[in-house]
This record gives structure tokens, C-alpha cells and sequence, in this order.
């Protein structure tokens, strides 16, 4: 086993957790792991090298590389004893030991279990992007985007760069909760939603809101994706597509700070003004304590990084902004609310947990998720219930079970 | 108020037994279980349906209990995932062949199938066992359960024939007038069964149980990576050596092609989070039969507590000090297997019936004979 001790030990790399090893760097020895080869998190990791976004740009550019040692490649999935964590990485098993522990592991898109989700081209619109940008020739392709979210849009207009015809952005939410949204005290984010919705009319593609996929059908002869059923004001039509990218925005990756017994609160990492948790040395920033934009991870990893690295006063000054964005969070939570009739899509037969192939009608004569997780196994493969945890949790109202170690599934040798 | 035959605290695989036999004999049962169906013990071990030798009694039960699984096999759902995969005893040299050779005249003369694999024959059998094993012991007769689901059978079972549920519901007092819970009731019943599993001798310290903490790891699929339940000989040290901290190679082939690996023995460990010194320990020895083990990915690991008995010999019967308070508790490692004929063992007693095999060295008035 590899051996690392550090002051400050971040996990995650995205905006919440580069921000934080900047602050904190400026007073101590910080270590930043992350699970893929490239630092920037969901956002900015695939452009990093080619930096796109100034932000991005500027981030990086301030990581003092003598004083972060970034690791890649290194997947966290268990602890050991309060001032260790364990991780996964291409040559085996590293044991990191920190004085003080950041936890800024993000967000991963919602799904939501209906008739054909777990057919071969549908995706998570986060999912498809990432198989573009792996190479993934979508030039011509007609693809429906749908579910939830800002994110629907982001979605849209990058396949839709990518030479991709996107034939309808089917939003679930109300336009009159969409509205009341871009009315309110949030000019700037509100701003670039509507910019990207303009940018998708310009060029031809339908935004349409109180609009959702029931089911995605294949062709009698294969298995093949051929076309989306699409609901909206009381009519079902039909979209023929090569693609559906559904997801329904976003939730927190919260399996960390739940393992190592951080108070959880409504579904995320409680903290306190400082960004701390409930646990003595551990601080957390970003997606996991709010669904709340780029903007807020940045803030709250400097809060976290300043706070953590004894720089209570500079955390201080950065309050006022956080709470700002936090505002602007819980509006966007509330505008892209479910609607209740996304708990009614899944029929008997439609699969909920794709890990053990468990079906609707199989869930619904249990009462809880433990119930449902021993009985019916569902949640208790290998994504470890990431996907149909937050299915569950909306349609029967269940309460994520305990988290066990190992949070990501890792080879025996390195357990 | 309503008087049942028969209360059983806790609704594990043993009170799910027990329930099952009683109502199928008309005896009116309410089954209390302080959380869910099979939400203790039986929710953490690994639905082995093994015959054991290490002692006359243990070996009387788990065939017998082997017997009423094979009969109930037959009309089990197939959510319980009934597997004749069998077991191999592991030996991993000559003095181990000795014991291989032992068990096997021993099952011979019980009738019970048994085949002594070589080296050879021991790795067509599993290929992924090392080379250089001395060979093993087939044993084809012995099955695999997925117990959570065989528990919420046979509880289904009892409540068709009329029992009644209290979940979320704990006893706080055991008299031999019936049962109080915790919220004040008082369920009044002519027997009380107590089937608490490893918290039974918290309301009654005259069971001498210990609790033996154990771990287990389950993997990714990996169809046909192993055939059948895979022991290693030294699991009998391990089991019943009374030591402190042991561990045992034992990997169990599941039906989605996932594999569940064990085995871990620990006392004295009383809170249920994983300890990484022995699950090391435990995998490192696993890792020493199967070489390629160590590149296989784990989904989780948990642990579970067993309870222990002096003599490793499950509590079965009246309580020393009541009239009408029955224990079945105490099972060790071996609850999922001996649940059905603890089962018949209580429902005999109950009844005043004669039993199959004998009941004596199962009564919680024994005395012990420690070894
Ligand atoms: C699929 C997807 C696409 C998105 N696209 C956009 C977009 O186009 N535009 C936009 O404004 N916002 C987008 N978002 C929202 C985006 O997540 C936030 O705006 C912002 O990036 C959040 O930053 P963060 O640092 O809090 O989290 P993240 O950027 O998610 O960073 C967290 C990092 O931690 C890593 N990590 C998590 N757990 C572990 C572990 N156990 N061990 C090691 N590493 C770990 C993750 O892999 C990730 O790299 C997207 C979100 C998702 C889920
Ligand atoms: C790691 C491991 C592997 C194992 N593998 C195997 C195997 O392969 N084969 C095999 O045969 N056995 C195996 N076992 C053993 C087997 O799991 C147990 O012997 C068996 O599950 C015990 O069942 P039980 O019903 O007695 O106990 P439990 O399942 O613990 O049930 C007791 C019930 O009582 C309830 N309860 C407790 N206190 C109260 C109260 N005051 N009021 C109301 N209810 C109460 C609990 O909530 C619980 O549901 C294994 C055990 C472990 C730990």
C-alpha cells in the first residue's frame, strides 16, 4: 500500500474542490484527488489543456503546482480510522492521511425508471455528452433531449454543435414556474438559460416545457431505439430519434461524508457558515451541500479552503456571496421541481435497478429501501444504488438505506 | 384480551421456522420482531445449507435440517434462489486428505453422497483454485439459499395459515404469561419462543450466547468463476477453535453470477463496522486458494453477528427457570441451516410429540462439556 499525509486532503476536483486547494494552499501542504484523469470535475475536465472558459482558465492557472499535489486516477471509496482515506489508483491501494478533509465530490444526474430507459441509445444527457467528446460521431443523428434542468439545455446546444440534430428539448417543468424563475433576484444564471434557449431557437430547436418522454419504444425486429413517445397537454405523439439523453437535474454525491458519519440533512451534507460538517475535521463544498451552479461550488470551496487552512476571517468575507448563490440554488430546485406525474411512468415490468434487474412491480409491495435492498436486492449492485436510489427515493418516498463500505465498487486486493 | 398458543420474539430465519411449523400444526402464533423480516443476523450471513461433522449432535441436526430444506425446496418460489451447487471441502495437503478421507467414510456410512476429488479432480472442478492442492471432498447433496427471501416464505407461510405480525415492535419483558413490548402492551400467549438470535440472552442472561462477529464481501458478477461453495478443511479450526480472531477461506457462488466471500470470526467485537486488520486477514487467505481473486472487483462488504454457545451447539427448548419460555436461539454459523429442524425440534417439544433426532444436546438446561 502507498502512503500519502497531507495538511489539507480535498476530494474532488471540479470547481468546488480547485477553489478550495487555491485558498488553502496559501497555508498549508494540500493534496486534491481526483477519480478522473483530468482534473475541472463535471464541467471543465474535458477541456482542460484546451481551456475554453476563462473561469477554468483562471482557476488553474492559480493552483501552485509546488504546493498542490494533485493525484488523478485515484477513486476514494473507503476510510480508516478518522484522519485516513483510502483510494483506488492505477497502481494499487493509497492510504491518505489528513489533518483536515474537503470533501467536494459533486453532483450526477437524476434518472427516472419508464417503459425503454435502459435501452441501448438512451442516456443521461451528462452521458451522452461524454461519449462525444470520447469520439462518439453524433454529425447527422437525430436525438431528443428531455428531462430536467439547465442541464437539458447545455446538452442540447453542445450536440447540437457537434453536428447532431436535436429535434425537441422536452422540459418537464411548468413555464409558469419557469418564468416566475427567470423573474426573480437572478438575473445573471437566469440570463444564460434563457441565452442558451434563445441560441436553441435560433437554430430551429423546439424548447418545450410541461413536456416529458413516457417511453422509449424499439422496432419490432430489434432492440434498437427507434423512437420516443413524448407527452405534453394531454397528447401523446411519437418522435422517431436515434437518441434520447434523459436526465432529471441533478443529485448529490453525498456516499463520502455519509460513510465517514457526517449529519445529513433533506438528502445533503449538513455544514455551517464556515463549510464545516459535523464532524470535527472535515469541511464540505460544492454540489454535495446544494444543487446550486458552478458559481456556488466556487464559493463555497474557497470558504472551505480558507476556513480549513485557519483563515476564518477570509472565509468570512466571501459569506455575503454565498449566501447569495445559495438563493439562487434553492429558486433553481424549486423551479425544476418534479412534477408528481414522473412517479407514475414506470409500468409493472419496467426494470428500476438495472444493477440487479428488479421491476417496478417487484418494489411496490415493499415499505422501505432496506426492505426493498434485502428482499429484492435493489440498489445492491455495482452502481450501489447511485441510479435507483434517487428513483426510489421520488417515486415511494423511501429514504436512502446506510451507505457501506466500499463506496465505488474496487478490486479484492485493494479493499 | 386475545391469548396466543405461541409468541415468537423475532422474526429471523429461526422465528420464521418456527412460525412456519407452528401454525402449520394449527397452534396460533404471533411472530414480534423489534425491526423487519429477517433484518438481524439472518440479513447479513450466506444461506449455506451445509451438513457439519464436527460433533455427533451438530452433524444429527444439519443433516435432518438438510432433509426438511430438500422437502421445502419444492415448493419455495424461485426468488429463493435454491441452488444445488454443492459443496467442496478444500484441502489443502496430505494431513488434510486425512480428513477428507474421514469425512467421507463418515458420510458413507450416514448415506449421504460424498466424492474425494485428487488434485486433478479438484481443479477440472474449479480452475480457479491454485495448483498444488492436495484435493477436496465433493459433497453434492449440500445447497445454497438466498435466505432473506426463504424467511419472507415461510413467514408468508405462517400468516396464510393465520399467525400474526408485530413489526416494529420490541419486547421488553419475557414472563411465562406471554410477552410486554416496549410500548406498553402486553401480548398475552401460553408458550414464548424466544428466537432473538444474537440479542436472545439480553432479556435472558441465562443463555449463554456470545456474540462472534463475522465479515463478508460480495463481488461483481463474474458467471462461473466458481461451481460450488468452496471451504476450506481448516474452516473447522476456525469455526470451533474457540480463539479469539480466526479467519477461513469460504466463497459461495451466488445465482447472478456475483460471489460472496468469507469467512471472518471475531468476539469481543461489539459494534458492526468493518475492520480492516481482519477483513485483510480474510482476504489475503482467499487470495492463497484462488490467485486470481485479487484482480475481482468488490461491491461491499458488511458484517454480521453469530451467536455463540460454549459448545457451538444451538440453545433449543425450555428455559431453565420457566415454565412456559422456550429458546431457539444461539445457531452460530449455522442458523440458515439448522432453522428448519430447530424448527420441528420446538414444535415436537410443544406438542409433546417424540422427535426425529434427539433433542438432548440442544436443551438449554444441558450442562457443558467444553472443548
Ligand atoms: C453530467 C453533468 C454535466 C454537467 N454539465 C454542466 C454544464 O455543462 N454546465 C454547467 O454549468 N454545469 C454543469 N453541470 C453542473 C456542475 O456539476 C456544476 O456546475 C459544477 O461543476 C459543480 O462543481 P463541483 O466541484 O461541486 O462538482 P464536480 O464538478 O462534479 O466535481 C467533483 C469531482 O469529484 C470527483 N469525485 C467524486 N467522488 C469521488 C471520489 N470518491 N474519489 C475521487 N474523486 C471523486 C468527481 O469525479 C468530480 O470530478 C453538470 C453536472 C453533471 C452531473
Ligand atoms: C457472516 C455470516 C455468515 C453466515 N453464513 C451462514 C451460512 O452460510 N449458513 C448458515 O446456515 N448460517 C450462516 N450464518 C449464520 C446465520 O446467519 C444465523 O445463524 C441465523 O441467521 C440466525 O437467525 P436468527 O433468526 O436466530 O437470528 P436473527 O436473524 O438475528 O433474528 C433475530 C431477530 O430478533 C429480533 N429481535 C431481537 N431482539 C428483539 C426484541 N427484544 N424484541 C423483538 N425482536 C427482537 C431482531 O430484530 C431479529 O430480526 C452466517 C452468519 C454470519 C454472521
Amino acid at each position: 500500500m502507498n502512503r500519502i499525509s497531507t495538511d489539507i486532503l480535498i476530494v474532488g476536483g471540479g470547481a468546488a474542490g480547485l477553489s478550495a486547494a487555491v485558498e488553502a494552499s496559501a497555508k498549508a501542504k494540500v493534496t486534491n484527488v481526483d477519480d478522473n484523469p483530468n482534473l475541472g470535475g463535471q464541467i471543465w475536465r474535458a477541456e482542460l489543456g484546451k481551456v475554453k472558459s476563462s473561469e477554468a482558465k483562471h482557476l488553474i492557472e492559480q493552483i501552485d503546482v509546488g504546493k498542490v499535489q494533485i493525484i488523478n486516477n485515484a477513486q476514494v471509496f473507503g476510510s480508516n480510522g478518522v484522519d485516513k482515506l483510502l483510494a483506488e489508483t492505477t497502481d494499487g491501494n493509497l492510504e491518505l492521511r489528513f489533518e483536515k478533509l474537503i470533501i467536494a465530490t459533486g453532483a450526477r444526474e437524476r434518472f427516472l425508471p419508464f417503459p425503454g430507459w435502459t435501452l441501448p441509445n438512451v442516456l443521461g444527457g451528462g452521458g451522452l455528452q461524454a461519449l462525444v467528446k470520447g469520439g462518439l460521431n453524433i454529425d447527422g443523428k437525430r436525438v431528443v433531449v428531455a428531462g430536467t434542468g439547465p442541464l437539458l439545455l447545455a446538452v442540447a446546444d453542445y450536440l447540437n454543435a457537434k453536428g447532431a440534430e436535436v429535434l425537441l428539448i422536452a422540459e418537464q417543468t411548468s413555464a409558469a414556474k419557469l418564468r416566475r424563475f427567470a423573474r426573480g433576484l437572478w438575473r445573471q444564471p437566469a440570463k444564460m438559460i434563457e441565452a442558451a434557449a434563445l441560441r436553441a431557437r435560433l437554430v430551429g430547436i423546439p424548447y418545450k416545457t410541461d413536456c416529458w418522454v413516457t417511453s422509449a419504444d424499439v422496432s419490432s425486429s430489434s432492440r434498437v431505439l427507434r423512437s420516443v413517445s413524448v407527452f405534453r397537454n394531454g397528447i401523446t405523439r411519437t418522435v422517431e430519434c436515434d437518441y434520447l439523453a434523459c436526465g432529471f437535474h441533478l443529485v448529490p454525491n453525498i456516499e463520502l461524508a455519509s460513510l465517514l458519519g457526517a449529519r445529513i440533512e433533506n438528502g445533503f451534507v449538513a455544514v455551517d457558515e464556515f463549510q464545516h460538517t459535523s464532524l470535527e475535521n472535515v469541511y464540505c463544498a460544492g454540489e454535495p451541500t446544494g444543487i446550486a451552479g458552478v458559481e456556488s461550488s466556487l464559493i463555497e470551496g474557497k470558504i472551505a479552503g480558507l476556513a480549513g487552512s485557519g483563515q476564518p476571517d477570509s472565509a468570512r468575507s466571501h459569506f455575503a456571496a454565498r449566501d447569495k448563490v445559495r438563493r439562487f440554488g434553492e429558486a433553481l430546485n424549486k423551479a425544476f421541481g418534479l412534477r408528481s406525474e414522473l412517479k407514475t411512468l414506470a409500468e409493472a415490468d419496467t426494470i428500476v435497478c438495472r444493477c440487479e434487474d428488479v421491476k417496478y412491480k417487484q418494489l411496490s409491495e415493499y415499505g422501505n429501501s432496506r426492505e426493498a435492498k434485502l428482499q429484492a436486492r435493489c440498489g445492491m449492485g455495482s452502481c450501489q444504488g447511485r441510479v435507483c436510489g434517487p428513483a426510489t427515493e421520488f417515486i415511494f418516498g423511501w429514504k436512502p438505506g446506510s451507505v457501506r463500505p466500499p463506496i465505488f465498487p474496487v478490486k479484492l486486493k485493494n479493499l | 384480551m386475545k391469548t396466543f398458543d405461541v409468541a415468537i420474539m423475532g422474526a429471523g430465519i429461526v422465528g420464521a421456522a418456527c412460525a412456519a411449523a407452528l401454525t402449520r400444526e394449527g397452534l396460533s402464533v404471533v411472530v414480534i420482531d423489534a425491526n423487519g423480516i429477517a433484518s438481524g443476523t439472518t440479513a447479513a450471513g450466506m444461506g449455506h445449507i451445509v451438513v457439519m461433522d464436527d460433533t455427533k449432535a451438530q452433524f444429527a441436526l444439519t443433516k435432518y435440517s438438510q432433509d426438511l430444506w430438500k422437502q421445502l425446496a419444492q415448493e419455495m418460489p424461485k426468488d429463493c434462489e435454491y441452488d444445488n451447487c454443492g459443496t467442496i471441502w478444500v484441502a489443502a495437503n496430505d494431513e488434510e486428505m486425512t480428513e477428507v478421507r474421514r469425512k467421507h467414510e463418515l458420510y458413507s456410512a450416514n448415506s449421504i453422497p460424498s466424492e474425494i476429488l485428487g488434485e486433478n479432480g479438484l481443479r477440472d472442478a474449479e480452475p480457479n483454485l491454485r495448483e498444488g492442492l492436495a484435493g477436496g471432498l465433493l459433497v453434492p447433496g449440500d445447497t445454497v439459499v438466498y435466505q432473506l427471501t426463504a424467511t419472507k416464505f415461510l413467514i408468508e407461510k405462517a400468516v396464510a395459515k393465520g399467525a400474526e405480525l408485530r413489526l416494529a415492535d420490541r419486547v421488553v419483558t419475557i414472563t411465562d404469561d406471554g410477552v410486554m413490548l416496549k410500548n406498553g402492551e402486553s401480548i398475552s400467549a401460553s408458550i414464548v419462543v424466544n428466537a432473538a438470535g444474537a440479542n436472545a440472552a439480553e432479556l435472558m442472561p441465562q443463555l449463554n450466547i456470545k456474540k462472534r462477529k463475522g465479515h463478508l464481501v460480495i463481488t461483481e458478477r463474474y458467471e462461473g468463476f466458481v461451481s460450488h461453495q468452496l471451504v476450506e478443511l481448516g474452516y473447522l479450526r476456525s469455526a470451533h477453535g474457540n480463539d479469539a480472531d480466526s479467519v477461513a477461506f469460504n466463497v459461495q457462488p451466488r445465482s447472478t453470477g456475483q460471489m460472496l466471500l468469507g469467512s471472518s470470526r471475531q468476539f469481543d467485537a461489539e459494534t458492526g463496522e468493518v475492520d480492516r486488520e481482519i477483513l485483510g486477514r480474510m482476504t489475503a487467505r482467499a487470495f492463497a486458494f484462488m490467485p486470481r481473486l485479487p484482480e475481482l472487483s468488490a461491491v461491499r462488504v458488511w458484517t454480521g453477528f453469530r451467536s455463540a454457545t460454549p459448545d457451538n451447539l444451538p440453545f433449543i427448548g425450555k428455559i431453565l427457570g420457566f415454565e412456559n419460555v422456550y429458546a431457539a436461539a444461539g445457531h452460530e454459523g449455522l442458523g440458515i441451516t439448522t432453522s428448519l429442524g430447530t424448527a420441528e425440534l420446538i414444535t415436537d417439544a410443544l406438542l409433546g410429540r417424540k422427535s426425529q433426532i434427539s433433542p438432548e444436546p440442544y436443551l438449554p438446561s444441558r450442562t457443558f462439556i467444553e472443548h
